[in-house]
């Protein structure tokens, strides 16, 4: 029992019990479609979907390529800006008063709802789907930055002041470390972000990406094609946020 | 014996106008403005420190020692009175103060060896040799561990160390540029009882050792006995100083001493005056 315990804290059972019951989900999958002779058009078996993902694996590769560069290019934007402003709203009551309502009464906007027009103003293609990313991706960057630089003990602040330390130098030493935590925090909710605002764009207003993959593929009822982009895209969110998750935990390691 | 004389204090500040004189308060006040009234805080007082004094501040809770720190060490202006040091007028930050609170506030990112060296790197003028003079001030602040029994966890986070560890390394921290005034704000309020004597015994040890002037604010009586020279009572708000205590156990005190009579004669007369002030 003990030894079972000690398995189930282990490094191993953290990727072979969530492989399991992803394979266990297959497998009743596949029975269910086929017990119920369910046609391919409606829900394909995941044996269709598989055979699919290889026999259109290079139109894949190269849409699931796009929406990454999509993501990545808007995420990356994002956290420029997102870090910029934080430190400004973090650093300045004056900028704090004027900027934190826009930025909630801004955040409130359904940011799908700005795809046609973005789609009016720049065309069809990457440029909307990198800017719904950076909408979606910029938010959460901001208000943590800013919440992260906020929360600093007023007594952290106080003994740099007794010995001297310019507000730079306070900036520096105190008020940048200790919003890492809440910026890496941040990351990971803004890469998943950015990844669903590049999507949501491809399917509304673009000619490239997994997300026009997957519209096009339905519309003309290649249902499995539609499926094994589903099944890329969710191992491409998988992997975004798994890779902001270790770095976190080695940037980061003393936030306990 | 004692010199328990309440209520003159302006005598002593032209008493002792010799040139070891380190920190002065001449009739230093403090108001706080609130919904447009007045709130009169700290009514006046005036004290004086020697060199490598000890004097421990005590006081119910809002008459305003905390205020008094805040401002020898540059976080709160004096508005009404003078604060000299040296002679001086305080404006701003002193370079040469260190200063420790209840809350240890280490820097989380940072290991212990890491944590004490935090003031070099800021305070003139070790700031701008940091670097090259390094591997002297890692031995210094290394030293200054191995006095208050931390030599084992240079490397180790502030969350790998125990309350009493941190508040350790937090006094390091506040002596490692030598500093000529220690303030200390109830340093070991949240420590338990036996922590907190052992702690008594290697701050006497850390004070002797570097001869810093000490002002340390605190609730705890035996505290303030155990290693004050002099002991001010403060009444409640609007605050004076009600009683001024000499405090003269032979040094260094062990905690054996606590148990004497002596040593409870100083704790009870200094209880006596803080509950007369009710």
């Amino acid at each position: 029992m003990s030894s079972l315990k000690k398995w189930m804290q282990s490094k191993q059972s953290a990727i072979i019990l969530p492989t399991i019951t992803t394979l266990i989900l297959f497998i009743l999958w596949e029975i269910i479609v086929r017990l119920f002779s369910i046609p391919n058009f409606i829900l394909p078996a995941p044996s269709a979907v598989i055979v699919a993902l290889f026999s259109s694996g290079q139109i894949l590769i190269k849409h699931a390529l796009q929406t990454l560069m999509t993501t990545v290019v808007g995420f990356v934007l994002a956290l420029a800006l997102g870090l910029l402003l934080g430190f400004w709203i973090g650093f300045s009551k004056i900028a704090y008063a004027i900027l934190y309502p826009l930025l909630v009464g801004f955040n409130t906007i359904p940011k799908v709802a700005l795809v046609p027009l973005m789609a009016l103003w720049f065309g069809v293609g990457a440029v909307p789907a990198i800017l719904t990313a950076f909408l979606l991706a910029f938010f959460p960057i901001a208000v943590n930055v800013a919440v992260g630089l906020d929360t600093v003990e007023p007594e952290m602040r106080d003994v740099l002041k007794s010995l001297g330390a310019s507000p730079w130098e306070i900036f520096v030493k105190v008020g940048l470390p200790h919003s890492m935590p809440y910026l890496f925090a941040s990351l990971k909710i803004a890469i998943s972000s950015a990844f669903i605002g590049s999507v949501i764009s491809e399917t509304v207003a673009s000619n490239g990406g997994l997300g026009f993959v997957i519209l096009t593929a339905s519309s003309q009822f290649e249902v499995a094609l539609a499926f094994s982009g589903l099944l890329v895209l969710s191992a491409m969110g998988v992997i975004l946020y798994s890779f902001f998750a270790t770095l976190e935990r080695y940037i980061i390691h003393w936030a306990r | 014996m004692t010199e328990t004389q309440a209520h003159s204090f302006p005598s002593t500040a032209s008493e002792n106008t010799s040139d070891n004189q380190v920190l002065e308060f001449r009739d230093v006040a403090l108001q706080f403005q609130q919904n447009g009234q007045s709130l009169s805080i700290i009514q006046g007082v005036s004290f004086s420190l020697r060199h490598s004094e000890f004097i421990s501040i005590v006081g119910p809770s809002g008459c305003g020692k905390t205020s008094l720190l805040r401002m020898v060490a540059g976080l709160t202006p004096v508005e009404m009175g003078q604060l000299l040091f040296r002679s001086q007028p305080i404006q701003g930050s002193l370079n040469s103060v260190g200063i420790a609170f209840q809350n240890p506030v280490l820097l989380p990112w940072r290991n212990t060896l890491q944590n004490v060296l935090l003031p070099l790197e800021i305070v003139q003028p070790y700031k701008q040799t940091f670097r090259q003079k390094l591997p002297e001030h890692i031995t210094a602040a290394q030293e200054l561990l191995a006095t208050v029994g931390l030599d084992g966890f240079q490397k180790y986070y502030p969350w790998q160390l125990s309350g009493g560890m941190r508040q350790r390394a937090s006094l390091c921290r506040a002596l490692i540029h030598q500093p000529e005034l220690l303030l200390l704000d109830e340093p070991f309020g949240a420590l338990d009882a036996f922590t907190r004597e052992d702690m008594w015994v290697m701050l006497q040890r850390l004070w002797q050792r570097t001869g810093c002037t000490s002002i340390l604010v605190t609730h705890d009586l035996q505290e303030a006995v155990f290693l004050s020279d002099t002991i001010y009572v403060m009444s409640p708000r609007p605050s004076q100083i009600v009683l001024r205590l000499r405090v003269n156990l032979p040094r260094p005190r062990t905690l054996e001493m606590c148990l004497t009579d002596e040593f409870y004669h100083f704790v009870a007369e200094v209880r006596k005056h803080i509950h007369r002030s009710y």
